[in-house]
């Protein structure tokens, strides 16, 4: 048997839906075990990614933080997929893309009715946000994208087992879902 | 006897004035379409009709049938040029599937699946399209407009009230309604128009009855759109004018 | 349509609550200004463009209450008037400012400096580009090019050209709009348009009297008529070199209550300005021309549909075309010919390119937005409101009168095989001499680089930014229909131009004039702005141009019209030829955003107060 391929996850600013849609391929994470293992991911709790096979990203990108996971995952994934609708487009968080941020954080932090003493959060430890959250191709290339909020178990698997065999990922009536 | 064409190297009937559109589907062959609709008069705006006639690339619905043309339309170059309009119309207005109630109902969405269409691929717009939620009845979402001018069309030829009209040209193009107060409220729009059941997408939505059908049982989750389109050619409208294929209609 | 219109529209019009600021109050003699306009204009709803025009120039804007009255007087849905107006970059629904200034945006008037000559007056009248000032005096924005490319740079103020713009000029101006001073007082000099004819040929050189021609013609008919103009091999002049002959007589020979003829004056495309100088020197040989095409298509009506830009010629044609009736060289019993019977109206245009599209212009003729139409029907069968309709450029029209004139064996010596005639050439850009060449078709572009006197000439575009873009290499081309077909725009840069920037140029204002019918075209033109603006910017890659091919295939296959269709065609060429100007700008990496990311958190450095290191982004890690 060939080497298994190195696998990373993680979720940017993303729900983590699409993480359990990955647990809910269920038992048959077990034969997929045998072709891949994992990096960098909630799943293993490893820090940091290391050379990989195939990167999933879950979730836009919407802060600094983002951006440095990102760029961490793009550096060391051969293969690096946008799953999920928020990857893909932003999803719910990019709702917020026809605001100004400098509005929004107003009204969360200063202007809400019931705020006492209401600053905007500056500790250097948190993230800043971008003006715009972005979908992950607006910052860097993705090979791949699985659509859906979240895919299905079975959409995931099907993308990865093809993807794994060598044929260009196809999902068909019923598993391409972008709800 | 009639006259025939050739679509995908198989021949295809048609009676004069129909458009190779018409008599393919007549004939049980689908050709993808967003803004054409049986009922009304092709418009040729959207493009995903795209086929070849004799080498040359042109709108299926606009396009006058004619004895022994060569159709191409089932080609992978031409689903390519398709994928990418509908990415571009994903692209141009703010479409959030998860959060729109015409998921699964949506006649863009089930032509992105049709077409594997995995991403947007270009860069966002995320236009700025306020809300019109001030009828009592009715919500106008701009935000997944597509500008194919149906409910335009709706409503002027059927419902004789002219409640929508094009502003803007270009990118700027927008959807507006016929009241000084650019209100939907100030217009005399009813639930039962037919400009209410045309939208192909989730911009014209009656209030209180979103989400009503189970993830699942919606029209595109059943069967995809090639299929559907075909059971609806030629769609017709019932003694009470309404047309059971109108996706607007739950 | 048989609609009632009080039906299908809600009143609110004494609702004064609803009205926005700087609405006018109108008065009875609002009310009776707008019943005479209609009025003179018959209640036609197809002249619905028309009078948007003059409201907007006797108002500065089209104010909301007026939409309203007007929707009531026409019997037509407010909206439609709102989806009219609000198509044509000229007509603005809410008030723009007592002065409205329009730099002229060609690269052309890029080149002799007009962005700072803008920014100066920007910067002396406290504005920014796009919006109108606080008390409302005055709005500065850019159009497209205003046809006055040899004698740029140039601006419009409320749609009159002002030419040879400088540091001076630009001053003077911002001092008379401070003063309120009234368009009229303004000095005449700023007005003046040159026709800066450097050569003419058998076109700008004829000594033909007005209805000279008319008088030969009457006696052959229609049909000699038709057949000459074949013979002669007369192709049209607007660029796409259809044979007018063939036009005429399929619309001779196409069943209609009434045919039409229609004079194409809307010269949009970048760096023509050839039309402007006909319809300056030789409104007698176009209207001629049209009169003669009526007789052979048997039309009793024409249009002249003079783009906006052009305003300034209203009203010299309108006293030619007075002069003309007067000669009994239009109106009935043409030089006493019973049942010959023809007359011309001008109807202008409002800041569209696309109308330069026959059936776009149609549209706009019948009052509505000016998006093309779907072929077939042609108009030749099915044009204005349906019937059969002749469209042919001003320069075509010149050119039938001439070829009838000289005889089709004569004027086939003339020219080329395949084009037959002579070619008004716009030579603008890096040369000494700018201004109209007419030449025989065949001429090479480098004899007219050389008579115009261009030196170090890296490249030329020629027929315009959806023409074609020729490198040295190819400066022996020659135009004409087998070769470089041409509408007529001839843009010479030298050595020390960046041909990404030309084409950057050309593709914004493709995007600025998408009608936005098709999806294509809406979305692509846009997208293709932003990609070039990102190469521009520097954050291009080698994945943005594999992008750019992408949409050229979209955009050239799937296009509604030639807008569509050619929209690329400035990328491809001068990629073809120039690209290192593009490869110097890419970044090595194979991807980079669109947008600057340390950059998009400026705001949240802004909100928070931050300024560590951890408040910053660096590009690429």
């Amino acid at each position: 048997m060939s080497k298994k391929l190195r696998v990373a996850t993680t979720s940017l600013a993303g729900c983590f839906g699409c993480h359990m849609s990955i647990l809910d391929i269920d038992e048959r994470l077990f034969p997929l075990f045998d072709l891949i293992e994992f990096d960098r991911s909630p799943l293993t709790d490893i820090k940091h990614c290391g050379p990989c096979d195939i990167g999933l990203v879950e979730g836009g990108v919407c802060n600094a933080e983002n951006v440095h996971v990102l760029h961490e995952f793009r550096k060391n994934c051969k293969i690096l997929i946008a799953i999920g609708a928020c990857a893909i487009n932003g999803g719910l968080p990019a709702q917020r893309n026809h605001l100004d941020l400098g509005s929004c954080l107003t009204e969360v932090y200063l202007t809400e009715p019931g705020l006492l003493h209401g600053h905007i959060p500056n500790d250097p430890e948190l993230p800043l946000p971008l003006d715009k959250v972005h979908p992950l191709h607006e910052v860097v290339k993705i090979d791949y994208f699985i659509p859906g909020c979240p895919p299905s178990a079975d959409a995931i698997w099907k993308f990865l087992t093809d993807l794994i065999a060598g044929k260009t990922p196809e999902l068909g009536h019923g598993l391409i879902k972008y709800d | 006897m009639n006259e025939t064409f050739q679509l995908d190297g198989s021949a295809v009937p048609f009676e004069p004035g129909q458009t190779v559109m018409q008599a393919a589907l007549a004939a049980g062959r689908y050709i993808p379409h967003l803004c054409y609709h049986p009922e009304f008069k092709p418009h040729g705006s959207c493009k995903l009709c795209t086929v070849k006639v004799n080498g040359r690339t042109v709108a299926s619905c606009t396009m006058p049938a004619e004895g022994g043309l060569d159709v191409e339309s089932e080609i992978e170059e031409l689903n390519a040029l398709r994928r990418s309009l509908v990415q571009m119309l994903f692209a141009e207005g703010n479409h959030f599937c998860p959060s729109c109630e015409k998921s699964g109902n949506c006649v863009l969405q089930a032509l992105g699946y049709d077409l594997e269409v995995h991403a947007t691929g270009f860069r966002h717009l995320y236009p700025d399209r306020p809300l019109d939620a001030s009828h009592p009845d009715i919500l106008l979402d701009f935000n997944r407009c597509i500008l194919c001018e149906l409910c335009v069309r709706a409503s002027s030829e059927v419902d004789g009230k002219n409640v929508f009209a094009l502003s803007g040209r270009g990118i700027t193009k927008h959807l507006i309604v016929n009241a000084e107060s650019g209100k939907l409220s100030d217009t005399n729009i009813a639930l039962t128009d037919k400009a209410m059941q045309v939208c192909p997408v989730g911009v014209i939505l009656p209030k209180r009855v979103g989400f009503s059908v189970s993830i699942g049982e919606r029209r595109y989750d059943q069967r995809p759109i090639s299929a559907q389109a075909l059971d609806d050619a030629p769609r017709q409208t019932d003694a009470s004018g309404n047309c059971a294929a109108c996706e607007g209609t739950p | 349509m048989g609609v009632n219109c009080h039906r299908t529209f809600r009143s609110r019009a004494n609702d004064n609550a609803m009205l926005p600021d700087n609405e006018i109050r109108f008065d009875a003699s609002g009310q009776a200004w707008l019943d005479q306009l209609v009025q003179r204009h018959q209640n036609r709803a197809s002249q619905l463009l028309q009078m948007l025009r003059e409201i907007q120039e006797h108002y500065g804007h089209i104010p909301h209450q007026i939409v309203t009255e007007l929707a009531q007087r026409l019997c037509i849905p407010r909206a439609r008037i709102e989806s009219v107006a609000s198509f044509y970059s000229f007509l603005h629904l809410k008030p723009h400012g007592e002065y409205r200034i329009l730099f002229s945006d060609n690269i052309t008037d890029r080149m002799l400096g007009s962005q700072p000559l803008m920014e100066l007056m920007c910067q002396q009248l406290w504005l920014q580009p796009g919006k109108v000032s606080e008390d409302s005096l005055v709005s500065i924005g850019t159009t497209s090019c205003t046809g006055m490319c040899d004698q740029g740079p140039a601006l419009l103020v409320n749609e009159l050209a002002i030419t040879n713009l400088n540091h001076q000029r630009v001053q003077e101006i911002v001092h008379l709009i401070r003063n309120r001073t009234p368009l009229g007082d303004w000095p005449a000099d700023f007005f003046r348009v040159e026709d800066n004819i450097r050569r003419s040929g058998l076109l700008l050189g004829n000594a033909l009297a007005p209805g000279e021609l008319l008088r030969n013609a009457l006696s052959l008919g229609g049909t000699n008529i038709v057949e000459s103009i074949k013979a002669s091999g007369l192709r049209g002049r607007g660029g796409a070199g259809f044979s007018t002959g063939l036009k005429w007589e399929a619309c001779r020979n196409a069943q209609g209550s009434e045919h039409y003829v229609v004079c194409n004056a809307d010269e949009g495309e970048p760096g023509t300005f050839k039309d402007r100088v006909l319809l300056n020197q030789q409104a007698d040989l176009v209207f001629e021309g049209m009169t003669l095409c009526a007789l052979a298509v048997g039309a009793r009506k024409g249009f002249l549909y003079l783009r906006g830009e052009y305003r300034y010629l209203l009203e010299p044609l309108q006293a030619v075309l007075q002069r003309r009736r007067a000669n009994k060289l239009l109106g009935t019993s043409i030089l006493a010919q019973a049942g010959f019977d023809f007359d011309i109206e001008i109807h202008l245009g409002a800041g569209a390119y696309i109308c330069g599209e026959e059936s776009a212009l149609i549209e706009s003729l019948e009052g509505k937005r000016g998006v093309p139409r779907n072929r077939p029907p042609f108009p030749v069968t099915h044009g204005y409101l349906q019937q059969p309709t002749a469209v042919d450029n001003v320069e075509t029209f010149c050119q039938a009168v001439l070829a009838l004139h000289m005889g089709a064996e004569q004027y086939r010596t003339i020219g080329t095989a395949k084009s037959a005639g002579s070619k008004l050439v716009s030579v603008s850009g890096d040369c000494q001499r700018p201004g109209i060449y007419e030449y025989p078709f065949g001429v090479s572009v480098r004899e007219i680089l050389q008579d115009c006197g261009a030196v170090n000439t890296l490249a030329v575009q020629v027929s315009g930014p959806s023409g074609i873009c020729v490198a040295e290499s190819e400066f022996d081309r020659r135009l004409g229909f087998e070769d470089l077909p041409t509408a007529g725009a001839f843009m010479i840069f030298d050595d020390s131009r960046d041909l990404f920037e030309v084409a950057r140029n050309f593709v914004h204002f493709f995007a600025h004039e998408s009608c936005g019918f098709c999806t294509p075209c809406r979305v692509g033109t846009s997208i293709l702005k932003q990609t070039m603006d990102k190469i521009a910017a520097g954050h291009g890659t080698r994945y943005d141009l594999s992008e750019i091919e992408n949409l050229d295939r979209v955009l050239q296959t799937t296009s509604h019209c030639g807008l569509g269709r050619t929209a690329c065609n400035p990328v491809l060429h001068t990629l073809k030829h120039f690209r290192p100007s593009y490869e110097n700008k890419l970044k090595s990496l194979m991807f980079s955003p669109a947008f600057d990311l340390d950059g998009s958190l400026a705001r949240a450095r802004q909100m928070t107060g931050r300024d560590d290191a951890g408040a910053h982004l660096r590009e690429i890690e």
